[in-house]
This record gives C-alpha cells, structure tokens and sequence, in this order.
C-alpha cells in the first residue's frame, strides 16, 4: 500500500514476552486504542514509525505525479477540482507527520531520511502521468486502492494514527470519484479520449496491484503488525477485493483491464487474476522505475530552495519574541526609562 | 455554452450595447488577471518549501480560479455570443488576453511570489472594496463582494509575510527586496488608464484608477517600511501593454500550456 | 537541513457557534500568529470551523497513563451524580 515494505521483527510468542508486553497485548487485543504517553514495545514504536512515515512520504511525493497535470487540466472546474485533490494529498501528508511525531520523531528528520534514499514510499508514484486520462486513472485505480487499506486503518490501535486516517478517509471520499467521472467522460468521449482512456487503464492496471505489496506467503512482518494491529488486512485480502471491485467498474467504462488471466471464479466468488511483475516491483523499490530519480530531485529541490524561506520566518519569530520580551520588561521597570 | 442564469440580479449594464465592448475589456481583465496569477501560484503545488505553505499557496490559488469562473461568466454574457468562462480561458490567444504583464512573469522564488501577490493583492483589495460598495452594475458588486472576502484574507497573510522575511535573515531580506526591485516597474500598469477604464469610470461600473493609486501607494509603503525593504520610486519607468493584449514572452508559454488538451482535441468535452 | 524546526503547535477549532473548541491535529509554525494562519488553511478547508486556538504542543501537560487508575476510577463509584440514579415515579412527569 502507501507503506508496502515496512520492516518488523518476525511475531513474539506470548510465552516469550514481558509482563508489559503481554499487558500491551492485551489491551491491543481488546480493541483499546494506545496513546502517544502509554507504554508500547520498542518494536512497536520503531516498525509504526517506518510505517506512518512512508505513508506520508507518499502522500507528498504523490502530490507530484498529480501536479504534473494541474497546469493542463482542461477546464476551470477541472483545474480546481485537481488542485483541491493534491492539496488534500499534502495535508494528509501533513496529518500523517504530525501522527508519527506523536512517536517521539520529527518531521524534518523523516523528510532527511526520505532524502536521503533511507525511507521509501509507494512504487506507485514512481510511474509518468502522460496523458489527461491518467489523472483520471490515478484517481480510479490509485485512490481506490489506497481506500482499500485506508478504511480498516481507521481500526488501528495507535490512537493518532486512527484518528489521522478517519480525518483522510473523510476527505478521500471524494477522490476516487472524481477519478472515475474523469475517466466516464474519456471512456465515453471521442475516440481519441477513449484511446487515452484505455492506454491510462493499460498502464495503471499492474502498477496498481503492485500497491499492495507482494504476496504475504513472502512477507515476514505481516504477522506481527497483523498482531499489532498496524496492519488489518493482508495483502492478499486486499488486492481481490480491489480486483472484484474494479473489474465491473472497468466494464461499465467499456474498457478492457490489460490481462488474459482475468476470469470470474464461481467457486471462490472472486475474479482470477494475473501476478503483477513483482521483479519490476522490486526495480521500482531499489530506484529503477520509470520516474524515481525525477521525484525526489522535484522533493529534495523543493526543501532546499525553501530553507532561506523558513529560517527567514524563524529569524523574525525571534527577533519579535525578543521585542515582545524587551517590552514587556521595560513596562515592569518604569525607573529605568 | 453559456446563457444568462435564470436567477442572475437584474442589471441594465449587462445588455448596454454601448457600453459593450468596454465592459467586455474591462471584465475580460478582471477575470484575466485572476486567471494567469491563479496559474503562476498554482504551480507551487507540491513544490511549496513547506507542507504548511503548499496547501496555504493552493487555497488562494483555488480561490482566484473561483474569481476567474465568475468574472469571465460575466464576460461572456456581455459578449453575447454564446462563449463561456472556458471558452474564453481556453480558447482566446495571448493577444486577446488582458491581464497585467505583473501576474504573468515566472514565479520566481518565494520571495518573487509573495511579493508579487503582496503588491496586486493591495491593488486588488482596494479594487474589489470599491466594486462591491459603489459599482452601478449589481452583477459586478456581487462577483467582487464574494471575491473580497477571500481577497481580504489573502492580502493579510502576503502583507505578513512580506514584513517577516523583509526583518529576517540577512538572505530573506535581500531576496525580498530583489523581488521588489523586480516587481516594482510593473506596478504602474495597475493605474495608468486608457480609454476602457475610463469608459467604466463614466458609467460609474468601476473607479478612477488615480484614486486608488494614492491609496495604494500609501498602504503599500507602510507594510515595506515595517518590513525594512526600500521602496522604489514610484514615478518611474512602468511597463506598459497586457491590458491592451501587448505580452511578455511568458504568456505565450502559460497559454500553450494552459490550453493545449481544449487546442489539441477541439470540440471535445472533458 | 534547516538550521531550525519550526516549532510543532496544537490546533483547537470550534466548529460552530456555541460548541467547545476541540482537539484537530497539528502543525508546524514560526510562531502563534503564523500557527493561526496555518491552521486556517490547513484545518478548515472544508468550512469546519469558525474559531481556532492553537497552543504550543510543549507546554500542554499530559496526566500520566500509569495514573489513569487513580485519577478516574474514583468516578465510577459516584453512580448518584447521574440522572439515572433516581427513580422517580412516572406519574410526576418528566424531570
């Protein structure tokens, strides 16, 4: 998902843990929600800092692939509806920082590390928008996804990252509709729109699977953040529901999702469906992808070219600080005036 | 395409025959304006050098796209020929647009941005305070009475800004009065009239730029003091010609842009 | 890296007129009067508020979680502080 590859410690058996940790447990198990100030396993702290962190990286890094197009979007309604849209995307950025400061980290030290190369974020945002209809699929495909794992996160037991995702959800609501009337109106436009259409769809199909993260039978932290419940669903779980629910929504646009494999499954009431590439998934990862380099050239030139900018800010804080203090002294002491 | 809402305030102006083309102009540069600055500040999305600054940058982006919807609605209805607010965005080439030459040279730097939005936003506040008390067409009270609020919030948050960075760091002080230097030529546009000004003047649709340049002068200068920048002289060389459609280079580069998918697939609905 | 973080505040909006300001989120500002600002564009752009406090988030003092026990148990065993308490007859009417 937003956070696909999000390192733990393999799950603890209960025989094994503390009294405190047996105690968090517990409360995790009972449906309590844990709070910035409460005991937590070190383990906790550090895997939902990795996690809450990539998944605002990749709300801001995200902003960009969106962005690209808010210049030419092709009308005013247009333009408006997707600059509101990728404003959302840094808020939620902005909300989901201020979630993992909660943890004892700060902000301008989890964008260092996403600069550095040392915090990823989704693979996804690492693919070209490159024509109108792309914007739409992102919104479809992209947003539709995201929710996927967004809506059981609200369920989550730290209690800012909860509350950060109820916030997200409300807002996101309106996103991947806006994606979908996007793509209505090229799926059933002219044929050039239909083609761009299809071409977005063709693209965005896999990419968009890929967001899920690989098959949990090879991931080996699924089971402790399952436990923690700072993941609710595998990923497995996820990407069908995402299939199913998207097939239909395909066919209804008249477009056809770029895989022989897809069938419907009677038996297990799901669609069959094609593997992404999960060699190129990894590629994506590592920093081969398609738009890797320009992303955070876009993000590390953003914070540079911005520093004169918040010290400046910072200066003058001070400085009237400093006046406020030198005032307010000066009051106390009219004998030396 | 566009037609007259139902619901519109009667007003005489709208339908003027005489007053036309020059009401048209004149709506034309409203909207214009809005429009290209609306542009140049969306640009920051996701390039702001803050969180906080890029989703503050995208609201009063959105709200000059909002601006431009209902002055080129307008524009449109007085044109009276069937043109909407995208049509005329989307489909006028850069010798028909109106904007002043200030709001469509590069964003620059953030010390160029909020400079630039500083210095039309004082403008503009006092443009639209005027427009919504005074203006003898009902349809322009009302569009700028709506956009006024927003106009008002945007020129305190520019104002502020250009008093912090100007009594900043050494850098933010010199970078804001770069700007200034910059910015300030292009200024004088914003009050030097020609005959379609002073046609709305006539008809008591719009004001005597004169006026508002005493105003402005006066409330600009106090923010540049408070800020330690040194103000230019205001006398000086002004450049001339966006309201006339006589561009910089830089427009052409925005309408390309701009309009390229309603260009390349004409007739298409999006 | 910035020499400096700005510092991180709490945002409060009332959402209506009459309703206790609560508890949205955070950010980051130089000082309060930016906070504000801030928090205007950050926390109501979808109309949900009509007033904002904002607090640094270094001078909130949090109770301690291990003294949840001591500091509200007490008020479970206080159940005549509730309405529901009292049995009052029907026939009286609402009370």
């Amino acid at each position: 998902m937003y956070a696909q590859l999000v390192k733990s410690d393999g799950l603890k058996a209960r025989e094994d843990m503390s009294a405190e940790e047996r105690a968090f447990q517990d409360r995790v198990d009972n449906g309590e929600k844990i709070e910035p100030k409460d005991w937590m396993p070190e383990g906790y702290r550090k895997t939902l800092i990795r996690q809450i962190g990539q998944h605002a990286h990749s709300e801001i890094v995200g902003q960009l692939p969106e962005g690209n197009w808010i210049t030419r979007a092709p009308s005013l309604e247009r333009k408006a509806i997707l600059l509101a849209k990728v404003q959302d995307e840094a808020g939620h950025g902005l909300y989901l920082y201020s979630a993992a400061e909660t943890l004892g980290v700060s902000r301008d030290e989890l964008l260092e590390k996403l600069h550095s190369g040392k915090m990823k974020y989704s693979s996804i945002f690492n693919y070209p928008t490159l024509n109108w209809a792309d914007i739409g699929a992102v919104g479809w495909l992209v947003d539709g996804a995201a929710i996927m794992n967004q809506v059981p996160l609200q369920r989550t037991s730290y209690g800012p990252y909860s509350r950060a995702m109820i916030r997200i959800c409300k807002e996101e609501s309106f996103h991947q509709r806006q994606g979908y009337s996007i793509m209505m109106k090229m799926a059933f436009g002219t044929l050039e729109q239909k083609e761009m259409a299809q071409d977005a769809l063709n693209r965005f199909w896999f990419p968009s699977l890929m967001m899920f993260g690989p098959s949990d039978k090879d991931s080996v932290h699924s089971a402790q953040s399952m436990a923690w419940k700072i993941k609710i669903n595998t990923n497995d779980e996820l990407r069908q529901k995402f299939v199913n629910e998207t097939v239909p929504q395909a066919e209804y646009l008249g477009l056809t999702i770029p895989d022989e494999k897809l069938a419907w499954n009677e038996d297990k009431q799901g669609y069959d469906f094609s593997e992404p590439d999960w060699a190129e998934f990894f590629e994506v990862i590592k920093g081969n992808g398609p738009c890797n380099r320009e992303r955070m050239e876009a993000r590390v030139k953003a914070w540079d070219e911005g520093e004169w900018f918040r010290d400046g800010l910072n200066a003058y804080a001070e400085k009237a600080a400093d006046r406020r203090k030198a005032a307010a002294t000066a009051a106390e002491k009219p004998g030396y005036r | 395409m566009s037609e007259m809402p139902t619901n519109a305030t009667a007003d005489a102006a709208v339908t003027d025959q005489a007053l036309q083309p020059a009401f048209f102009d004149w709506l034309c540069r409203m909207g214009d304006n809005a429009l290209v600055l609306g542009h140049r500040t969306s640009e920051w999305c996701g390039h702001g050098p803050v969180l906080e600054e890029d989703i503050a940058l995208a609201n009063t982006a959105l709200d000059l796209i909002g601006h431009t919807q209902m002055w080129l609605g307008l524009a449109g209805e007085v044109e009276g020929k069937g043109r909407d607010a995208d049509a005329l965005a989307y489909l006028r080439d850069a010798m028909k647009f109106r904007n002043f030459l200030l709001v469509e040279l590069p964003r620059g730097d953030m010390a160029v941005t909020m400079m630039r939005e500083f210095l039309f936003d004082a403008y503009h506040h006092l443009l639209l305070a005027w427009l919504s008390e005074n203006s003898s067409s009902p349809r322009v009270s009302e569009i700028a009475a709506k956009a006024l609020k927003e106009v008002s919030y945007h020129l305190d948050r520019a104002s502020d800004i250009v008093v912090r960075l100007g009594d900043g760091t050494a850098e933010s002080h010199r970078r804001m009065q770069d700007a200034l230097d910059l910015l300030w030529p292009y200024t004088g546009e914003m009050f030097t009239s020609d005959e379609v000004d002073r046609a709305m003047v006539t008809a008591g649709i719009a004001p005597d730029l004169e006026m508002l340049r005493s105003k402005w002068e006066a409330s600009v200068r106090d923010i540049l003091e408070e800020a330690t920048l040194k103000a230019p002289d205001p006398g000086g060389y002004a450049h001339l010609g966006g309201k006339q459609g006589r561009h910089t280079e830089h427009l052409g580069y925005i309408l390309a842009e701009m309009q390229f998918l309603q260009r390349a697939y004409p007739g298409a609905s999006w | 890296m910035s020499k400096k973080e700005w510092p991180l505040w709490e945002v409060f909006i009332r959402g209506q007129h009459g309703l206790n300001h609560r508890h949205v989120g955070s950010l980051h500002a130089p000082d309060a009067e930016m906070a504000i600002n801030h928090a205007r564009d950050v926390y109501t752009r979808r109309r949900e508020g009509v007033s904002i406090w904002v607090v640094p988030s270094k001078d909130i003092t949090a109770s301690s979680p291990s003294e949840k026990g001591p500091l509200f148990d007490p008020a479970e065993s206080k159940t005549y502080r509730h309405p529901t308490f009292f049995d009052i007859p029907d026939e009286v009417g609402k009370m």
